[in-house]
C-alpha cells in the first residue's frame, strides 16, 4: 500500500472497517441469541413475561366476568369459589377478570415512565457526555441533587404534590427515573468519545450529529437500554406503590396496587384474595429483573 | 485527605441547596391555590388576605424561598394547612418512630446480607450461591408493601401470634422497650429488611468474588494459609464497599419506609407523609421530605468520609 495516496489508503482503511464492523455485529447478535438459548432460567422468565403481556392486552377476550360488575352477595367470596376461579373482591367483582384487566394499568404506569426516561435522560446524558466541559458540569450538577432523593421519597414528593392521577404518576416516575439514566448514559459516552476511532471520525471532518448517529449512538445504546429494563422491575413496584398509597389510578378501575389496597380492608375476611394483585406485582417484577439480568449477562455489559 | 474530607463537605453545600429548591417547588407544582385545603370558598376576602399574608404568598417567589429556607435551617417548618401547629412538632416524633424501623432493618440487612453474601462470592457456582443470588433477585424484586401484607395475613390473620398494626398495645405513638413493644416491630422490621438483605447480598456476593481473583489471595495460599484465615482477608477487603452500600440503604429505607409504614399502621414519617398528601398539607409534606432528603445527603456525605478513612485509595481517585 505503500504507492497508494493517503486518500485512497483510508477510504481502503473504512471498507476493511466497514466489513469487520458488519461481520462482527452478526456474529454478535448470533452469540447473544445462542446464549440466551443456553440460559433456561433467563427463558422461563421470558415466558412467563410474555405470557403476562399477552394475557393482559387480550383480557378483553380472556376475562370470565365484567371486571367492574358488582354482586353484594358474592362478596368476598374465597378462591375457587364456583364461578370466581380468584374469588370476588369487596364488592363482588370477579378476581380473575379484574387481575386480567388491572394488568394493562400497572404495565403501562410501570413501564411508560422508564421508556419517557430513556428518551430524555439518554439525550441529556449523551449531550453532557459527548460536550463536555461546562455543559456537562451544568447537567450533571443538577442531576446530582435529584440523586440526593431516595427514589421512593421522590416520586411520592411529586405525586403528592401534584395530586391523585394516572398521568401525574407518570410524570413522577419519569422525574425519578432521568438522572440514573442519564448518569449511565453520560459515563458511556465519556468513555466511547474518548476513543481512537472517535479520534480518527473527528479528524476525518464528521461533524457532531454524524459522529453521535453512527459511532457514539450505536455504542451508548446497548448498556444503557439493558441498565434500563433492569429500573423496570422497581418502576412497576413504585407506580403500583402510588396507586397502593391513593396517588395514582382511582377506583373504580382495576389496577394491581388499588386492588391491594382497597382489599387490604379485607384481610381479617378474605385474607388470600388480598394478597392476590400483590403477587402479580411481584411476578412481573421478578420477570423483568431476570429477563434483564440475562440479557446482560448474554451480551456481556458490564456497568 | 483533609483536603478530600473538606471538599467533599463543601461540595454537599451546593447539592443541600437545590434540595431544598425542589422541595420549596412543591408548593408551586402543586395544582390550585395551595389555601384552598385551609380556607372555605364562601370565607370572607379579608380573612383570604390575612392568610395570605400570615403565609407570606403575596411576596414574590424568590423572597418566599429566602424566607422559608430561613426559617427551615433554624428547624423552623412553618404551620401546617391541616392542624395549626408547627410542622416540626410532628416531624420530631415521626422521625424517631422511623429510625427505630430504619436501624432494626438496617441491622438485620447488613448481618444476613454479609453474611449470605460473603458465603456465596466464597462458594461461587455452588447450589448455596445459586440459591443465595435467587434469594436476592427476590428480595429486589418483591413490592414490600405486598411482602407486609402476606406476613401480616400470615402471622395475624392465619396463625393470631403477632400484633398486625401500630407500634405498641392500643395503639400507642410512644416507643418503649418492652416485650409488648418489641412484638409489633418484629413483622414491619422484617418487611423492610428484605430489600437491603438483597442488595447488600448482591454487592457483598460480587465484590467477593471479585477479590478472590486478586493476586495476593494466591500469594496467601501459596503461604499455606488455612481457607478460613484467607476467607478473613477477603472480607477485610471487601469492607469499604460494604460498608458504602449498606449507608447508603439506611438512607433509602428512612425514604422507602412510607409504604411499609403504611401497611402496619406504623406512626412514623411515612405515617405523616400519607397524612399530608390527604390533607393537601403543603407544609408538612415539605418538612417531612426535606428532613428526610438532609438525612440521606448527610448519610451519603459520612459514608464517604468513612470510606476514605478505611481505604485511601478512595481519596486519591
Amino acid at each position: 500500500m505503500a504507492d497508494t495516496t493517503p486518500v485512497a489508503a483510508g477510504l481502503a482503511e473504512a471498507a476493511i472497517d466497514d466489513t469487520q464492523v458488519a461481520a462482527k455485529s452478526r456474529s454478535y447478535w448470533t452469540t447473544v441469541w445462542q446464549s440466551l438459548l443456553r440460559d433456561p432460567v433467563t427463558l422461563v422468565f421470558a415466558g412467563i413475561l410474555i405470557t403476562i403481556l399477552m394475557s393482559t392486552i387480550f383480557a378483553d377476550v380472556l376475562a370470565p366476568a365484567d371486571p367492574f360488575k358488582t354482586n353484594m352477595v358474592k362478596r368476598l367470596k374465597p378462591i375457587g369459589t364456583p364461578g370466581f376461579l380468584l374469588g370476588a373482591d369487596e364488592l363482588g367483582r370477579d378476581m380473575l377478570s379484574r387481575l386480567l384487566h388491572g394488568g394493562r394499568l400497572s404495565l403501562v404506569m410501570g413501564i411508560s415512565p422508564v421508556a419517557l426516561a430513556l428518551v430524555i435522560g439518554g439525550m441529556l446524558g449523551l449531550t453532557a457526555g459527548f460536550l463536555g466541559g461546562k455543559t456537562n458540569m451544568a447537567i450533571m450538577r443538577t442531576i446530582d441533587v435529584f440523586y440526593a432523593f431516595p427514589s421512593v421519597l421522590l416520586a411520592i414528593a411529586i405525586s403528592g404534590a401534584l395530586g391523585a392521577g394516572i398521568v401525574n404518576a407518570i410524570i413522577s416516575l419519569t422525574i425519578v427515573f432521568i438522572p440514573p439514566i442519564a448518569r449511565v448514559t453520560e459515563s458511556v459516552t465519556t468513555q466511547i468519545r474518548n476513543l481512537d476511532y472517535v479520534e480518527a471520525a473527528r479528524a476525518s471532518g464528521a461533524n457532531a450529529f454524524t459522529i453521535i448517529r453512527a459511532h457514539v449512538l450505536s455504542n451508548v445504546a446497548g448498556p444503557v437500554f439493558i441498565y434500563s429494563t433492569s429500573l423496570i422491575s422497581v418502576s412497576i413496584i413504585l407506580a403500583s406503590g402510588l396507586s397502593f398509597l391513593g396517588l395514582g389510578t382511582e377506583p373504580p378501575k382495576p389496577e394491581w396496587g388499588l386492588m391491594l389496597n382497597t382489599l387490604r380492608q379485607s384481610i381479617y375476611v378474605s385474607p388470600w384474595v388480598a394478597a392476590l394483585p400483590g403477587a402479580m406485582i411481584f411476578l412481573t417484577s421478578l420477570s423483568f429483573n431476570m429477563l434483564s439480568d440475562g440479557l446482560r449477562t448474554a451480551m456481556d455489559i458490564r456497568l | 485527605m483533609f483536603a478530600y474530607i473538606a471538599r467533599r463537605i463543601l461540595y454537599v453545600i451546593p447539592i443541600a441547596l437545590g434540595v431544598t429548591v425542589i422541595i420549596f417547588g412543591l408548593v408551586h407544582i402543586a395544582p390550585g391555590d395551595p389555601l384552598n385545603a385551609v380556607v372555605p370558598p364562601d370565607a370572607p376576602k379579608e380573612t383570604v388576605q390575612i392568610l395570605i399574608e400570615a403565609y407570606g404568598f403575596d411576596k414574590p417567589i424568590p423572597v418566599q424561598y429566602a424566607i422559608w429556607l430561613g426559617r427551615a435551617l433554624s428547624g423552623d417548618f412553618g404551620i401546617s394547612f391541616a392542624t395549626g401547629r408547627p410542622v416540626a412538632e410532628a416531624i420530631a416524633g415521626g422521625v424517631v418512630n422511623t429510625l427505630i424501623l430504619a436501624a432494626g432493618a438496617i441491622l438485620i440487612g447488613m448481618t444476613l446480607g454479609c453474611l449470605i453474601g460473603a458465603i456465596a462470592g466464597y462458594y461461587q457456582g455452588s447450589w448455596i450461591d445459586k440459591l443465595a443470588t435467587g434469594f436476592a433477585i427476590a428480595g429486589v424484586s418483591v413490592p414490600h408493601y405486598w411482602l407486609g401484607l402476606v406476613l401480616v395475613i400470615i402471622f395475624s390473620v392465619e396463625m393470631n401470634v403477632l400484633p398486625a398494626m401500630g407500634m405498641g398495645p392500643g395503639g400507642a405513638k410512644d416507643w418503649a422497650w418492652d416485650q409488648a413493644h418489641m412484638r409489633h416491630l418484629i413483622l414491619p422490621v422484617i418487611t423492610l429488611s428484605v430489600i437491603p438483605i438483597g442488595i447488600i447480598t448482591r454487592s457483598v456476593r460480587a465484590t467477593v468474588a471479585e477479590i478472590l481473583t486478586m493476586e495476593f489471595v494466591q500469594t496467601l495460599e501459596a503461604k499455606g494459609l488455612k481457607s478460613f484465615r484467607i476467607f478473613l482477608h477477603v472480607c477485610a477487603n471487601a469492607a469499604p464497599t460494604v460498608l458504602a452500600v449498606s449507608g447508603l440503604q439506611i438512607g433509602y429505607l428512612l425514604g422507602g419506609s412510607i409504604l411499609v409504614e403504611t401497611v402496619f399502621s406504623w406512626p412514623g414519617t411515612g405515617f405523616l407523609l400519607n397524612d399530608a398528601i390527604f390533607r393537601r398539607d403543603i407544609p408538612l409534606l415539605q418538612g417531612v421530605i426535606l428532613v428526610l432528603a438532609m438525612f440521606f445527603v448527610v448519610m451519603n456525605l459520612l459514608v464517604d468520609i468513612l470510606q476514605s478513612l478505611i481505604d485511601p485509595r478512595m481519596a486519591r481517585s
